[in-house]
């Protein structure tokens, strides 16, 4: 960390982020983002904003885990999420579809817009959110029951039963795992390897035809197979879905995202902090902030 | 010269090592069948108990053979003895205390391990197991006292209102609410406390990533319970229900105090019954005739099939169960 | 893909984050299901609540110092508890110093002796298991017909090898909980050092574990202390006098309350609730602290 520059963010050509700086005095009141013009050569992308995330710092107790995220994820892309661990990414993903509420002591500050709408909100049902808000975990975790009523029992809930063979073969489809499932739909789902689980995971979440699928860390227990055939699969899904993916490896976020995000954790308070967030190659081949350089290149984390 | 002088030092090594360890292994050995003798008794208190009842019951065994089961009649200066009416009113009051504890239990484990604040779980968790420490006899007293003229005045005429006419179960109210209804709600009394905090257990082993995989396909709390928890404990649960009808079946004394000791079977559960513990305690203080002390054990060997039987069978459930968690 | 994929959404995701579908009526389903779960947690304490404060009532207006010094009358009619307090003390005494011994050991030797998936171990497991699956009733009968018919007299000693029966189970299952969580590197230290297995566990794991052993006996005894079945059957014909001779017959509170409550007329209950509110408060005292105990044993021992 001694090859910090300290004018970063005069170069960062988009101004999505605005990456704190420890020195500066101001940081309460983040600077508005300025048009996306600025850069010229790379336009903001032409698309719809499904998430705008302004100053999210999220708390466990009274410990700071994450802290002062504004950004903004935009419609039809995969967006990845990359960072040492301990950086808060997957606190960061979590927060998205409000999975965190459950941990105690968890409190979220700022805001996160999804079309508009606040996720924490009083209003704001989480039920509803986590319906439109899809989620695939790290660790595959079907339900112990058949491979079929994994995928149904979701729009069941849902009163989505017209044609429910047809959509959970539609769903096992789009994640590629129809193919080898589809003579034992009524085989426990635990009979499946590790990566067909989390395909079937994939499936039973995107049954419920959801708007948004986040992934966190999705490949991180398959082994390279596995794991290609998921990656394989989110650039057949981000056609349909806005994808968030949170992952440990940054080939991977380099392969399947259109744009990155990474994290790092500050060394002097130990919070998780938005560092840079930009087209994936730009995060890849030329990062405005040294740490980001430092991480994709690998000399750090 | 380094050689020779070792020989004999690793020959003396050897032999302290050897000691030690016949030592250690006989002071183990000591110990360990101190442990497992302790063990043989309790293995031993099993047999005794099942030759001891056996050989007491053998002489009304004898006599009435398996027509003791259907044999409506106890009438001990006659020498004639039936279980009929006691298996009968052994089967009400347990279902009556099943049918209102398991729903109730299972709610009470739910709410205890789902849905409590935390503060709450550690107050409440606790002031429900104490349900099971009060003692039977202090529990039947209060039945008698308290309970059974409640049933009487309030429960039994709304029910025999409302569902009478159907179910002849519900008959009218008698003079007094001493009933195999009232005995049952006693057994209720006892056996949640027992289902619900095994049913707590199970539930809180439920891993967090099956609950959240579940409310993150957009599931109401309800829907992870319903689709998620229970079908994944459900046979930790039956296990638990079986435990609980275990307790219920052999419980003599609090029923003993509110079943109102008849000796008939009636239609309406309202009127009085008796069960088998409790037909044993009662006259086995002062029983007339050798062969209603041979008869009391006969009946003793009934609740005690019935004891181990609802216990092998939990002990079934319970491991399958475990195996299928290990999938 | 060769499915077809509808690009449209079955819903508008840009609508307001409120229930929308038949989300209303699933929240409302959800919502009284979780009321039903709550209130019949409080039912369960209401009842709790009820049973204490009705002994309470109806016990403390009997309650008295002379309740206390006084031995019952002769047909357990009216008087005090004297004799019959400490008779049950003794009985249940007894029976504690046959029982926690003995489950301590069976509980030594499932957590230090046997080999995981030991049959006999599993064996013992499922003996234990069906000891307290066997009703009090019976085992009450069952001590009737080993000891009390050959002796042909009821005896306090007899009512106490009934009560060890129904503890020992119990004493064995909570002192192996308490011993599985010494930590083992605790044995391994003593192992390393050359110090034999059995002075190993007297030295370091028993005391380490004493303070779950003895609250899980407490709670064992104070089940067993409310028992009447096999003291009705085994130590009901004692006159009320104070004795010290437990192999004779013993007064105890237990059938106390049973005879009194039996005989159906104002002066037996008022000794009936006298009793029973002495007897609960010291099972729920003994319950509450042993609790407590065990909580913070626990926590000692899980760091």
């Amino acid at each position: 960390m001694t090859e910090r520059d300290p004018d970063v963010t005069g170069t960062v050509p988009n101004q999505d982020v605005v990456p704190r700086q420890r020195i500066q005095t101001t940081a309460a009141v983040p600077v508005p983002a300025p048009p996306p013009q600025i850069a010229g050569a790379r336009p903001e992308p032409a698309r719809a904003t499904v998430f705008d995330i302004k100053d999210m710092t999220v708390f466990y107790g009274t410990k700071k885990a994450l802290d002062w995220t504004t950004l903004k994820i935009y419609r039809n892309l995969v967006t990845a999420v990359i960072g040492p661990s301990g950086c808060g990414k997957s606190t960061f993903i979590r927060s998205l579809n409000r999975m965190n509420d459950s941990i105690p002591g968890f409190r979220l500050d700022g805001q996160v817009l999804y079309h508009g709408h606040d996720i924490y909100a009083g209003a704001t049902n989480r039920v509803e959110v986590r319906r439109r808000i899809g989620m695939v975990f790290q660790r595959p975790n079907p339900f112990p029951k058949s491979i079929y009523d994994n995928v149904a029992w979701a729009p069941r809930n849902l009163g989505l039963k017209s044609n429910l063979d047809e959509r959970v073969e539609r769903a096992l489809r789009s994640a590629t795992l129809w193919g080898e499932v589809k003579d034992r739909l009524k085989v426990s789902a635990l009979s499946l390897s590790g990566g067909q689980q989390q395909r079937l995971c994939i499936a039973r979440a995107i049954a419920v035809e959801p708007d948004v699928l986040l992934l966190d860390e999705p490949a991180s227990a398959l082994d390279p197979v596995a794991t290609a055939s998921i990656e394989d699969l989110m650039h057949e899904l981000k056609n349909r879905y806005t994808i968030v993916i949170v992952t440990h490896n940054m080939q991977q976020a380099a392969r399947v995202a259109d744009r990155t995000a990474f994290f790092s954790l500050d060394p002097h308070e130990h919070v998780g902090t938005l560092v840079e967030y930009d087209d994936t190659n730009v995060i890849f081949s030329h990062p405005a902030d040294t740490r980001t350089r430092d991480y994709v290149t690998g000399r750090f984390g | 010269m380094s050689a020779p002088s070792a020989a004999p030092k690793s020959r003396l090594m050897r032999f302290v090592a050897n000691r030690r360890a016949a030592e250690r292994s006989r002071g183990d050995l000591i110990m360990g069948a101190l442990c497992l003798a302790a063990g043989l008794v309790a293995a031993l208190v099993l047999f005794e108990i099942a030759y001891q009842v056996i050989s007491g019951a053998r002489p009304a065994i004898d006599k009435f053979g398996l027509g003791f089961l259907g044999n409506v009649e106890w009438a001990p200066n006659f020498s004639r003895f039936g279980a009929a009416v006691m298996l009968y009113g052994t089967a009400v009051t347990s279902v009556i205390a099943m049918v209102i504890a398991v729903p109730l239990s299972i709610a009470i484990a739910l709410y205890l391990a789902m849905l409590a604040p935390r503060a709450v779980r550690t107050a409440v968790g606790p002031l429900v197991e104490m349900l099971a420490a009060i003692p039977s006899v202090i529990l039947g007293f209060w039945g008698l006292i308290f309970l059974a003229p409640w049933v009487h005045a309030h429960v039994e005429p709304f029910l025999y209102d409302a569902f009478g006419g159907l179910l002849p179960i519900f008959g009218p109210p008698q003079t007094t609410g001493l009933s195999l209804f009232t005995g049952g709600l006693i057994l209720t009394v006892m056996v949640v406390p027992i289902i619900s905090s095994l049913s707590r257990d199970l539930f809180l082993t439920v891993p967090n990533e099956l609950k959240e995989g579940a409310e993150a396909l957009g599931a109401t709390r309800w829907e992870v319970i319903r689709g998620v928890v229970l079908p994944s404990t459900i046979s930790g649960v039956a296990a638990a229900t079986t435990l609980g009808l275990g307790r219920a079946l052999g419980e003599s004394i609090a029923v003993l105090s509110v079943v109102g000791t008849g000796a008939t079977i009636h239609t309406s559960w309202f009127q009085t019954g008796n069960t088998l513990a409790a037909r044993i305690a009662q006259d086995i203080q002062y029983p007339v005739n050798q062969l209603q002390v041979h008869a009391i054990f006969y009946l003793a060997l009934i609740l005690l099939v019935l004891g181990v039987a609802t216990n092998l069978f939990a002990r079934s459930i319970a491991r399958r169960y475990d195996v299928s968690r290990t999938i | 893909m060769t499915s077809a994929a509808p690009s449209e959404l079955p819903y508008d995701p840009t609508a307001p984050l409120t229930p929308t579908g038949n989300l209303r009526r699933r929240l409302i389903v959800s919502r009284v299901a979780q009321g039903l779960a709550v209130g019949a947690a409080f039912v369960a304490v209401a009842v709790l609540a009820i049973v204490v404060f009705d002994v309470v009532k109806s016990g403390a207006s009997v309650l008295s110092l002379d309740f206390l010094v006084k031995d019952p009358s002769q047909y357990g009619v009216g008087g005090g508890i004297r004799s019959t307090i400490i008779g049950s003390a003794i009985i249940v005494a007894i029976g504690a110093v046959i029982a926690v011994p003995i489950g301590v050991l069976i509980a030594i030797y499932m957590t230090e002796f046997a080999r995981p998936k030991s049959r006999i171990a599993g064996a013992l497991r499922m003996g234990l298991d069906l000891l307290q699956g066997v009703p009090s009733i019976v085992i009450g009968i069952f001590i009737l017909g080993l000891i009390t018919l050959p002796q042909h007299e009821d005896t306090g000693f007899a009512g106490s090898v009934a009560l060890a029966i129904i503890m020992l189970p119990l004493v064995a299952r909570s002192a192996q909980e308490v011993l599985r969580l010494v930590p083992s590197p605790l044995r391994e230290a003593s192992d390393a050092l050359g110090v034999d297995r059995w002075r190993s566990i007297i030295t370091v794991v028993l005391p380490t574990a004493l303070g779950g052993i003895v609250t899980g006996s407490i709670l064992a005894v104070a089940r067993a202390a409310g028992e009447t079945a096999p003291l009705l059957v085994n130590d009901s014909t004692a006159p009320p006098h104070l004795t010290f001779n437990p192999f004779g017959p013993m007064p105890n509170v237990p059938v106390q309350i049973l005879t009194a409550s039996e005989a159906l007329n104002p002066a037996g209950f008022a000794t009936a609730w006298g009793a029973a509110l002495v007897l609960l408060a010291l099972i729920l005292i003994a319950n509450v602290g042993a609790r407590f105990l065990l909580a913070r044993s626990r926590r000692k021992l899980t760091g």
